[in-house]
């Protein structure tokens, strides 16, 4: 019994106070705060947060292009260093090929140009043998028959100095003596 | 039941709290009641707070910024983006931004020394914003699939022919399109409602049996009523973020199942 009144009581108390029951008034101001909170925010606040995020991500992304660009331009430059290097290479060991062959080349001219010189000394100096040996075979010629003339006349003892026979015999007997030479 | 009670009521005059502690008289014998100024007062103090924290909109952010950026980024990243798309989740996140910070801040005020009262334990304010999410979701899906395309989308699961859809269709057309707002509403409301309930049963309860009560037995019974206040207030901060993750959370699910393409 009660029990049956308290429970009375209170569903009498709480038939004027029901929390489920909303109030007009607070639906209303609920929305018309909501929307003013709403559209503050996304007039002022959100456009501020996205710009903020977009030039990060911009500023992100253009610094990993930059060092993607740095690191291009580095690749570039040791190419290019590596290939001056090789051509620098290439080059020396063309010149030094170069200068080889010429040097090669010079010591082939000049044993020519020497073999020429000693050719032709060489043949200057037979030459002036050839000379030398034919004056003197001459003087000698005459020498030996004035001398041999000399000598005959003295020992037949008469002049036999101009004679034609004189120098026909001294003349054969040169000639024989060139043949016994020779 | 009666005997307790008969005790309680033999002593002096013991609190009882009840509805009747969140039937708050008007301010200054107007009709303009305390959660109106509450709720009132969070607009100014979002939009106020955040605008704040927003406008260096640096590239490398401050702390303030920063710590709006995370607010921000969680309701943006972490709720609207995961459960609606990428698509089409840039055009709900001010809805979502809105409703996740006019919750937590009206959630929070029921911890806030002298103002000490969660607005969300008036049904009314919940009930506003789970109506604003029903118009929004529904309004989403007709506006992408059209009327009867969307009634389609939302009561007809996906792959189910024959005459179970009899059974089906009305129970999907209930859960989906009527009860979504009730129980949007009710989840925050009851939540708020009986947090500061217990609230005010702890530390009212607490504070009648330390000085007025003349039982033996009220000394440790007050001691402990008055530890679980502290205690059930380390809750209440726990649930009041949680409530409006939810309700931003759900939110964002309605409106990213109106959009899908499929169930």
């Amino acid at each position: 019994m009660i029990t049956t009144r308290l429970v009375l009581a209170a569903a009498e108390e709480t038939e004027d106070i029901n929390p489920l029951i909303p109030h007009t008034a607070e639906i209303i101001i609920s929305l018309i705060v909501f929307a003013l909170i709403f559209f503050l925010l996304k007039k002022t606040v959100i456009p501020m947060f996205e710009k903020a995020y977009a030039e990060r991500t911009a500023a992100i992304e253009g610094g990993i292009e930059e060092a993607q660009a740095a690191q291009k331009e580095a690749q570039a430059a040791l190419e290019q260093y590596t290939a001056q290097l090789a051509g620098a290479r290439h080059e020396a060991a063309a010149i030094r090929e170069e200068a080889k062959e010429q040097g090669a080349q010079i010591i082939v001219e000049l044993r020519a140009q020497a073999q020429v010189e000693s050719d032709r000394i060489i043949a200057t100096a037979h030459a002036q043998v050839e000379a030398e040996r034919a004056q003197v075979v001459a003087q000698l010629k005459s020498e030996v028959g004035s001398m041999a003339t000399a000598l005959a006349g003295r020992i037949v003892g008469e002049v036999l100095d101009d004679s034609a026979a004189q120098k026909r015999t001294v003349e054969r007997f040169i000639a024989e003596l060139e043949e016994s030479a020779n | 039941m009666t005997l307790a009670l008969t005790t309680l009521t033999s002593s002096a005059k013991p609190p009882s709290p009840g509805p009747a502690d969140f039937d708050l008289p008007g301010i200054f014998g107007t009709d303009v009641t305390k959660p109106m100024v509450l709720v009132v007062l969070s607009g100014v103090l979002i939009v106020g707070l955040f605008y704040m924290l927003a406008r260096p909109a640096a590239v490398v952010p401050g702390r303030a910024q920063f710590a709006g950026e995370l607010v921000y980024g969680f309701v943006r990243n972490g709720i609207a983006r995961e459960n609606i798309g990428s698509k089409e989740f840039q055009r709900f996140v001010p809805y979502l931004f809105t409703i996740f910070l006019f919750v937590l801040v009206n959630n929070f005020y029921g911890l806030i020394p002298f103002l000490q009262f969660p607005s969300m334990s008036h049904i009314g304010y919940p009930l506003g914003i789970a109506a604003l999410t029903w118009v929004v979701y529904n309004g989403a899906g007709i506006a992408k699939k059209g009327f009867f395309g969307y009634l389609k989308h939302e009561t007809v699961p996906g792959g189910m022919k024959g005459p179970i859809l009899l059974l089906l269709v009305p129970l999907e057309f209930l859960s989906n399109i009527i009860l979504r707002p009730i129980t949007l509403t009710l989840r925050l409301f009851a939540t708020m409602f009986a947090g500061h309930m217990l609230l005010i049963l702890f530390s009212l309860g607490g504070e009648y049996l330390l000085l007025h009560s003349h039982n033996k037995l009220a000394l440790p019974a007050g001691i402990i009523s008055a530890l679980l206040a502290i205690a059930i207030s380390f809750l209440e901060i726990l649930i009041m973020f949680l409530q409006a993750y939810v309700f931003t959370l759900l939110s964002s699910m309605y409106i990213g199942e109106a959009l899908a393409d499929e169930h």
